[in-house]
């Protein structure tokens, strides 16, 4: 360690004190005014790059930045290739970027597996350390920094790279004209608690980036576009899974109970850790049948519970839900998709388990699908989940994917002084004749504790019961249960809003999307749009019920295509596109699908409505106008493989 | 808001059903005497001097909205007939007729408050039970009502919880969730009827069937070694196990009073005769039927030589060495343990959490998260 340990002086005090937007005089670079950057971070999963990452993600959740992050992570326990890529944008930010704008490679791998994402004329900046380009394919700007170097020069010692994120974070904030300060504050904030050393430490790698002189190699440095945001409330910056286990405890969710998998995990992390706050528990369990029998009995117990888990966990969950579908009882069970089926594709996105969410469980067992569109939506979602629950005393499904869980994305503060929910049960004494699942009316479950005033106690079951919650072969009594488990979603269906089209109200295609293909379905249409197609976008957040009134958009459009994770099937519809066609009698439903593991990208989108159109455009770039070059530069098989998808 | 009285969870401010609404705050006694309706409970330090106390009070109380229109009537005496619901559905002869009996006793005995019972069960034929408790309860999916037990446990402090089942739920798919209980050990009472069969389902193999024993999976004979429940129970690290059998009442009686009355998870394996599908198994326990109904001799520490040859409950080994013994083995109470329960262990990190907290309310809670994220 360098005897100094004081924390380093910037170099350039102008851009220390200056405005955080403001664009200090700077005689090395130019600044290049622009509204949206991709910037992808490609290294080892060690290097740490999800933390610098993350940082840039909060700085500009905290600049009023709309931002965006999309990572991969290797399903192996500790190393491998790794990314991060953050979209920060002064507009509206959908979707993580299909190029970027900005490429960090550490390695000679992250250079060769990434180069081919990095738009023509976008900037490479590489370890010189590590990497070797071909300095000869002259579609980008190379920006060479010996980065490993430099960062043990500047730190000291060999911290086995340790420190080499937070250089490249410093870096970049120099070439995107950042504000340093609010960075340093946020690095200083994220390691408060541990050793003032490390702060120190990592304060000095940030700085010996942004000392580097960049302008050497590069001719000018960036400026976003300078935000005035009209709306009062704060942003704040989380991921999917977090605002999901945040939604729930504003939802009144105090209990809950769970069994680790990707990507379900960090829900229950976070709940475990911030529940006792709150008077409440959430347990691990012993397996997920025990974490849905928990969870049950909580919710029996009158504290509405949560359990969750990826596809696998929610197999072994389903007989208990359809228990709690039988008896009546409120659950909300969080799916966080992973790619599929057995152990798949753990850290990939699918969306593969709507059908499973809707039906899987054994008879004719009513639950409630809702899906979340992007991170800010798990917030909400949780609580209208939450509400649904109650209300009808049924199970919910909440489903999540591994994008919305592992992204991040900035978005304004909720009101939380409107939203939060009081989570005590109702233990009122109840008149005689009660009656636990009265035909007449959709009840609720009364917990144990409640007096029922003549004596007469509710037994809530798994056979089939008569109102008083007997058990009973009658048929009759079967069949006119059946309707009153089944009814309270076809009530459910009429109070849900019918959600608005984005686009153009009528005309020739309507896309229809539900989860986490939100953002980039609707770049989609943006896109489509700018280049004379007329479409217009649908999403769906309540899949199961669908809302009432959804024939009345479909008869304005020519066709109606499903954009969806998953495979088209043996009849060649995504899941959604088959419920859709069940539910409407329509074959001018179809769809869109893949199963790749990873996100759509909105070309993607595009290439597949539109077989055969849209080939030479080489992604959809913010920075750039959008009519393609007549050049085939992309994967033609591959968009044709998508394009077979559409039925 | 009289009529929410009873939601409020602080111990010295809860409805006393004396036929008229009261409410109590620390040394200030106030009732409200016909259809008054509390508007607003202040909480905080009242006047010292008592009738000021009432009329600082009075002034929260208003009379002017409707009253509710439940009379809570007062309590009156738990008897077997109010506790009593559906006919038993077992055979004739079955032993979890006794057990049921048995435990309708106890609960008179014990005079609990009859909304505060949750009888619980998986499937089978025993896990019918809670069908003929007439309470608050739940009848499960098989093998899981440990899980769903340790819920309404972990949540309710204020309830009485027990759990009802037979050897294939509790020991065969339900096997994992009990050692887990156990360990946990979360507070409830589990009673397992063992009749060494499968009846419901019509005479398959148990867990618990005896080597030889001819079933309909086992034609030839069972094959397979059966589960020791005692030897199960204490390797898992439940904190109450005993054994007894379905003809020896008071025994029963004795046990489940017993286990009851332990903190933490309390396991009874009570020996139930199927007449149907397995008859007289349990006979070699029954001094009616010429066998013997060993008791175990707890130690009473009096210093005494005879002490030293009674079993000490609290040794694990000692409990195991008697698990050991050649069917029908003994009877009573193998080991006990105040090793602290889930339940206890996690209201105490939420009191230090609250502590640390401040009593912020739940919005200032997670308003302040939020601060941290932008």
């Amino acid at each position: 360690m360098p005897e100094n340990t004081s924390t380093p002086v910037l170099p350039e005090t102008d851009a220390a004190n200056g405005a955080p937007t403001g664009a200090p005089a700077r005689a090395d670079l130019r600044p290049e005014n622009i509204q949206d950057a991709v910037i992808r971070l490609a290294g080892n999963s060690q290097d740490g790059i999800q933390t610098a990452g993350a940082f840039l993600a909060r700085l500009a959740g905290r600049s009023d930045h709309d931002v965006m992050t999309y990572m991969t992570i290797p399903a192996t326990i500790s190393g491998g290739p790794s990314i991060f890529q953050v979209r920060i944008g002064s507009g509206e930010v959908l979707s993580a970027g299909d190029e970027a704008d900005f490429l960090v490679a550490f390695y000679q791998h992250s250079y060769q597996d990434h180069i081919d994402f990095l738009r023509e004329g976008g900037v490479l900046l590489y370890d010189s350390d590590n990497v070797e380009p071909n300095l000869d394919d002259k579609r980008f700007v190379y920006v060479g920094v010996p980065i490993t170097g430099l960062t043990v020069e500047a730190l000291g010692g060999t911290a086995k790279d340790k420190g080499k994120n937070i250089f490249v974070l410093g870096l970049i904030s120099k070439i995107f004209n950042l504000d340093a300060e609010k960075l340093k504050k946020l690095i200083t904030e994220k390691f408060a608690g541990k050793d003032e050393s490390i702060v120190n430490t990592a304060l000095m790698a940030f700085q010996a980036g942004y000392a580097y002189p960049v302008g050497k190699v590069l001719t000018h440095h960036y400026q976003f576009e300078k935000i005035e945001r009209t709306g009062g409330r704060a942003q704040i910056t989380m991921d999917g899974n977090q605002a999901l286990a945040y939604g729930l405890i504003a939802a009144g969710v105090r209990y809950g109970a769970g069994y680790p998998i990707t990507p379900w995990s960090s829900v229950m992390e976070t709940l475990r850790r911030e529940l006792p706050k709150y008077g409440g528990i959430f347990v691990q369990a012993e397996d997920e049948l025990g974490a849905v029998s928990l969870a049950l009995g909580f919710s029996y117990s009158g504290y509405l519970a949560v359990t969750g888990s990826a596809g696998p966990g929610i197999s072994l969950k389903a007989e208990a839900v359809g228990w709690a579908s039988m008896a009546e009882i409120p659950l909300i069970v969080c799916n966080i998709q992973r790619g599929g089926p057995s152990t798949g594709l753990p850290t990939n996105v699918e969306q593969s388990d709507l059908h499973q969410a809707i039906y899987g469980s054994h008879g004719d067992s009513p639950r409630v699908v809702l899906a979340a569109a992007s991170v800010e939506d798990c917030f909400y979602i949780a609580i209208e989940a939450a509400r649904i629950a109650r209300k009808y005393s049924t199970p919910v499904f909440i489903l999540s994917d591994t994008s919305l869980a592992t992204r991040i994305e900035a978005f304004d503060e909720p009101d939380l002084s409107k939203l939060m929910v009081d989570p005590k049960p109702d233990l009122t004494p109840r008149e005689g004749g009660f009656k636990p699942y009265d035909l007449e009316r959709i009840t609720q479950h009364i917990p144990p504790g409640t007096r029922i005033l003549d004596g007469k106690y509710p037994l809530i079951g798994g056979l089939e019961h008569d109102e008083m919650g007997h058990p009973t072969g009658s048929p009759k009594l079967h069949m006119a249960m059946t309707a009153k488990r089944r009814n309270k979603l076809r009530k459910l269906a009429e109070e849900i809003p019918v959600p608005e089209v984005y686009g153009d109200q009528e005309g020739d295609t309507l896309l229809v999307g539900w989860g986490s293909t939100y953002g980039p379905i609707h770049d989609a249409v943006k896109m489509g749009r700018e280049h004379g197609e007329q479409m217009g976008a649908l999403h769906l957040r309540h899949v199961h019920p669908l809302p009432n009134g959804l024939e009345k958009i479909f008869a304005k459009y020519k066709r109606i295509v499903t954009v969806e994770m998953n495979d088209q099937g043996v009849y060649g519809f995504g899941q959604l596109a088959t419920i859709l066609r069940a539910r409407y009698c329509e074959p001018k439903i179809q769809s869109v699908t893949k199963t790749d593991g990873l996100t759509f990208r909105v070309k993607e989108i595009l290439q597949g409505v539109f077989p055969g159109k849209f080939v030479s455009v080489r992604g959809y770039s913010p920075n750039r106008p959008v009519s393609g070059n007549g050049e085939q530069d992309v994967d033609v098989a591959r968009a044709e493989s998508i394009a077979q998808g559409v039925g | 808001m009289a009529n929410k009285m009873s939601m409020l969870p602080a111990p010295n401010l809860s409805p006393k059903e004396l036929g008229k609404y009261e409410l109590r705050i620390s040394d200030c006694r106030l009732q409200i005497l016909g259809s008054a309706r509390v508007s607003r409970v202040i909480f905080g330090v009242p006047p010292k001097n008592s009738l000021s106390a009432i009329k600082f009070f009075m002034s929260e109380i208003t009379t002017t909205a409707p009253p509710p229109t439940i009379e809570i009537p007062s309590r009156e005496k738990l008897t077997k007939k109010a506790i009593t619901a559906d006919h038993p559905t077992w055979c004739p002869g079955c032993g979890d007729f006794a057990v049921l009996a048995s435990f309708y006793k106890v609960l008179e005995k014990r005079q609990l408050d009859h909304e505060k019972i949750v009888t619980l069960a998986g499937i089978g034929c025993s896990s019918r039970f809670p069908y003929f408790v007439n309470g608050h309860g739940a009848h499960y999916i098989h093998g899981r009502a440990v899980p769903l037990a340790s819920g309404i446990s972990l949540a309710r402090p204020d309830l009485h919880v027990f759990l009802f089942g037979g050897d294939g739920d509790g020991f065969s798919i339900g096997g994992n969730h009990l050692d887990h209980g156990a360990r946990k050990n979360i507070n409830m009472t589990y009673f397992i009827m063992d009749n060494f069969v499968y009846g419901l389902t019509k005479k398959q193999t148990s867990p618990t069937s005896p080597i030889g024993f001819k079933s309909k999976t086992d034609p030839q004979g069972a094959i397979d070694q059966p589960v020791n429940p005692m030897k199960k129970l204490i390797a898992g690290g439940a904190t109450f196990i005993a054994r007894t059998h379905a003809t020896q009442v008071k025994h029963m009686m004795e046990m489940i009073e017993r286990a009851f009355d332990h903190q933490g998870f309390s396991v009874i394996e009570c020996l139930s005769e199927c007449v149907e599908f397995f008859p007289d198994v349990f006979d070699p326990a029954d001094p009616k039927k010429g066998g013997s109904f060993e008791v175990i001799q707890e130690k009473k520490w009096d210093n005494t030589p005879e002490d030293e040859l009674r079993h000490d409950v609290t040794d694990e080994l000692a409990a195991y060495k008697l698990a050991q013994l050649p069917f029908p083995g003994v009877f009573g109470v193998f080991y006990q343990s105040d090793r602290p329960t889930k339940n206890a262990l996690e209201k105490k990190w939420i009191d230090n959490t609250r502590e640390k907290t401040g009593g912020a309310s739940d919005l200032e809670l997670l308003q302040k998260t939020f601060d941290r994220m932008k």
